[in-house]
């Protein structure tokens, strides 16, 4: 393992260890209101400051951490099953099923990701609980960046069933199901769990610009959607440098996954 | 060569048109079914009485069969009729044709802007072959992919840049990375070194050598980066305050405008679908030339 990627997996382990400590870690809960300190720049007690309504900023950030890093793997374990469902198994029988799934891959693939993402969540209710507003987001990027990673299960699946040694076995008589399970899944385990990997930091950066668009997790759940949104308010970049701290975060953690990803992304090509 | 031309037109035509029926019936499919279709705001107006609202209610009805409601959809655009916006109460076709023309220019400068920007990045990099050169070409580039595209829209409010240099600097790090590994393979192939041995002019090299080699491929992505420049039109125009289809887009998903969404959809599959068949064809007469 090179430098960068030791360190890459360092800062990622770090990260991630402050966010599941965040009960020990934050001076506070990340709905709890300091009325007599809104606004207000770090200080001792507020290292990060606090919002217009008085929310200390670094329990928000260690909170809204949480969820992104937590749930984001989820979704992205949920996109790489529905690619191994549909591309993996399309191209295990090929022929009509493969067609088939990649005429539906290349539809969903017509349409740009973000215009797709705010298309589906606006057809969801928007006015749900701040819980459900977290699985709906998460879900909702599970269930449509499946697309990529199902074009490259099918091809890699395609040429695994016409490779010798699935030949040999079919001539062998071993058994359809049996076959696909012990020789054809084990064979695409290296390209899903690249494909895995590799979604993880597209999902953290769509739910990030969901989060500034309003699209996503609901208030006073903190994510890094929602902490990003105070830019917005921002007058220049010098007044309220403090500001910028979930930015860096999130521009640390996602290039830290693609220092890691280089190597993923070589086998899933 | 013109016959293999017209098969491949042919070809994309019919693949679009199917694309997009099958697009439009998957978008009507999703409209019908979301949550709050059949409320209709009228209802609420207390003027209206028992059978003015059973007259609302029955208008409706018919739309609760999926394939209906598509096919009248169909054959009311195939006449014009876009039907209206129930967030901004003004025909669909009105507000895309006000507000196409500014999104057009913002795409048009953005795209154009960011394949400057990558080609002259990725070409020098080819060239120089320094490595420093080259690490710091690829953190820059990959400092921006790691930047979400609604922050950076934020951070052109901010610094009081265009919103096509946002867009720019959100397309430009994916295509510096195809354009890239592109000419660096093409610069690594034997008979380019071979010409540099031979002493053959930088330039000579490259439109000799590399231009042909690489331009199909160049155009692929060219297709794919309309598409990355529209996705990434609905952040910049939405916090630049650019009143364009991207805004449009994120109004009616924010007010949950059903039949706004569901025109949207096909038109910007139409203009993906478009882009990259365009690429594709385009390639096909590059590559039959060279060969």
């Amino acid at each position: 393992m090179s430098l960068w990627r030791k360190l890459a997996c360092g800062i990622l382990a770090l990260v991630l260890g402050a966010a599941l400590a965040a009960n020990w870690l934050a001076p506070a809960g990340y709905a709890k209101q300091y009325r007599e300190a809104t606004d207000s720049s770090p200080s001792r007690t507020h290292w990060l400051g606090t919002d217009e309504i008085g929310r200390d900023r670094f329990a928000r950030l260690l909170y809204g951490t949480r969820i992104s890093l937590l749930l984001a793997p989820a979704a992205a374990l949920l996109s790489t099953l529905m690619a191994a469902l549909i591309g993996g198994l399309a191209g295990y029988l090929g022929g009509i099923w493969a067609r088939m799934a990649m005429a539906v891959t290349d539809l969903f693939m017509s349409l740009p990701w973000l215009f797709l993402l705010i298309t589906a969540r606006a057809l969801m209710p928007l006015n749900v609980s701040p819980v459900v507003s977290v699985l709906v987001t998460f879900m909702l990027l599970g269930l449509l960046g499946w697309t990529t990673a199902a074009r490259v299960l099918c091809t890699t699946a395609g040429s695994l069933r016409t490779s010798d040694f699935i030949r040999q076995a079919r001539a062998a008589g071993l058994p359809k199901q049996r076959l696909f399970w012990m020789h054809v899944v084990p064979n695409l385990k290296p390209v899903l769990y690249a494909q895995f990997w590799i979604s993880i930091p597209v999902f953290i950066l769509a739910e990030a610009n969901l989060g500034i668009l309003g699209l996503g997790v609901a208030e006073p759940l903190p994510s890094w959607g929602s902490l990003l949104k105070e830019l917005e308010g921002l007058v220049s970049v010098g007044e309220e440098p403090w500001k910028f701290v979930p930015l860096i975060l999130l521009v640390v953690v996602v290039t830290s996954f693609q220092l890691l990803l280089s190597r993923q992304e070589e086998v899933a090509a | 060569m013109m016959r293999s031309l017209r098969w491949k037109i042919a070809g994309h035509a019919l693949s679009l048109l199917a694309t997009l029926i099958l697009g439009g019936l998957l978008s009507a499919t999703l409209v019908r079914l979301a949550p709050g279709f059949d409320t209709d705001e009228r209802e609420l107006d207390p003027h209206l009485n028992a059978q003015s609202l059973q007259a609302l209610h029955d208008a409706r009805r018919q739309d609760h069969n999926i394939l209906h409601f598509y096919f009248s959809y169909m054959t009311r655009a195939a006449h014009g009729d876009l039907g209206t916006s129930l967030a901004l109460g003004q025909p669909v076709r009105t507000l895309l044709r006000d507000r196409a023309p500014l999104t057009l220019r913002l795409l048009a400068t953005g795209l154009a802007l960011a394949w400057m920007l990558a080609l002259t990045l990725a070409l020098s990099a080819a060239w120089l072959r320094l490595s420093v050169y080259d690490t710091l070409t690829t953190v820059v580039s990959g400092t921006f992919l790691c930047i979400p595209a609604a922050v950076l829209a934020l951070l052109s409010v901010l610094w009081n840049v265009p919103g096509s240099l946002a867009i720019a600097l959100i397309v430009f790090p994916h295509t510096y990375r195809y354009a890239r590994n592109l000419l660096v393979k093409a610069y690594s192939q034997p008979h380019v070194i071979t010409a540099r041995a031979k002493g053959v002019g930088e330039l000579r090299i490259l439109f000799w050598h590399v231009v042909p080699v690489v331009t199909p491929q160049l155009l692929a992505v060219a297709g794919v980066s309309v598409s990355m420049a529209v996705g990434a039109a609905i952040p910049v125009e939405a916090l630049c305050g650019l009143a364009g289809i991207g805004q449009l887009a994120w109004q009616a998903a924010l007010a949950r405008d059903l039949p706004l969404l569901l025109n949207l959809t096909i038109l910007v599959t139409l203009v993906t679908l478009l882009a990259n068949s365009g690429a594709d064809v385009i390639g096909h007469v590059v590559k039959g030339q060279a060969a």
